[in-house]
């Protein structure tokens, strides 16, 4: 007799274990970190106008904050709303509201991605 | 199927029955602030993105971030934030196995609520003070 695969693996029939679970906290603590840093760093920067906060966004200390905060903001919130999702719609609209919520959270990061490479590589 | 019941407690959790209780509302507010900070993660990409396109662009952005409708969104994103990020505290003690306690749990809410509304405000203040949120646009 032997075990079946997927029950050693424990990973039931989502084919996927605790991987949320443990990303959903791990990209919390990151940002338990990086939030309060940015706001600090945001309030600071108020006063200095366009230029300063561009030239913040576009430092190297500025650039990285982001975009490791936009990336673990980006990863908790597409988790997050598909449990929410999951708890209260059921059938195709699941599916499709899932799918929306992959692609946005997506479109979203590459947004993001695309505004820093741009304030500091675009010349 | 429930009449097969004659007990008549309710089946289950519903908002309508239960009393309301302040770890029930800490739960509720947790949900509701990660959902309207899904929302603020687009006005936070508009925003870099807005940086990206040059000056008339972002001046466009604050424009609109200070105008009273601009602002009374971006009050209630800091209020969720903070409320988010400081429950989110809770859960990840509760993680650990700590902090179940009846007494615990309702105080815990208690003041995460409260230093969520202080934070907000003080916030706010500092953004005001001094540092002037309006000359954001520059």
């Amino acid at each position: 007799m032997r075990t079946a695969f997927k029950i050693v693996t424990g990973l039931g029939p989502a084919h996927d274990g605790v991987g949320h679970f443990v990303r959903q906290r791990v990209t919390a603590l990151v940002l338990l970190v990086l939030v309060p840093l940015f706001l600090f760093q945001f309030l600071a920067s108020l006063n200095t106008g366009y230029g300063g906060v561009v030239a913040w966004l576009g430092s190297p200390f500025g650039a990285l904050l982001t975009l490791v905060l936009v990336s673990a903001m980006i990863a908790h919130m597409r988790i997050g709303l598909r449990v929410v999702i999951e708890d209260y719609v059921s059938g195709g609209a699941r599916r499709l509201l899932l799918l929306l919520n992959a692609l946005t959270t997506l479109a979203l990061w590459l947004a993001a991605v695309y505004a820093l490479v741009k304030i500091n590589f675009g010349g | 199927m429930g009449s097969q019941f004659s007990d008549p407690r309710p089946l289950s959790p519903f908002t309508t029955i239960w009393r309301w209780h302040i770890t029930m509302v800490a739960s509720i507010l947790h949900r509701l602030s990660g959902v309207a900070l899904y929302g603020g993660a687009f006005v936070f990409t508009a925003w870099l993105v807005a940086a990206a396109m040059g000056q008339t662009v972002y001046g466009r952005f604050t424009a609109l971030a200070g105008s009273v409708p601009g602002l009374v969104v971006l009050f209630g994103l800091t209020l969720a934030l903070c409320f988010h990020l400081l429950n989110g505290v809770r859960h990840l003690v509760w993680d650990s196995g700590a902090g179940y306690e009846k007494q615990t749990a309702e105080r815990s809410a208690w003041a995460v609520l409260v230093l969520a509304l202080l934070l907000t405000v003080a916030i706010w203040a500092a953004a005001y003070s001094g540092l002037g949120l309006l000359n954001l646009g520059g």
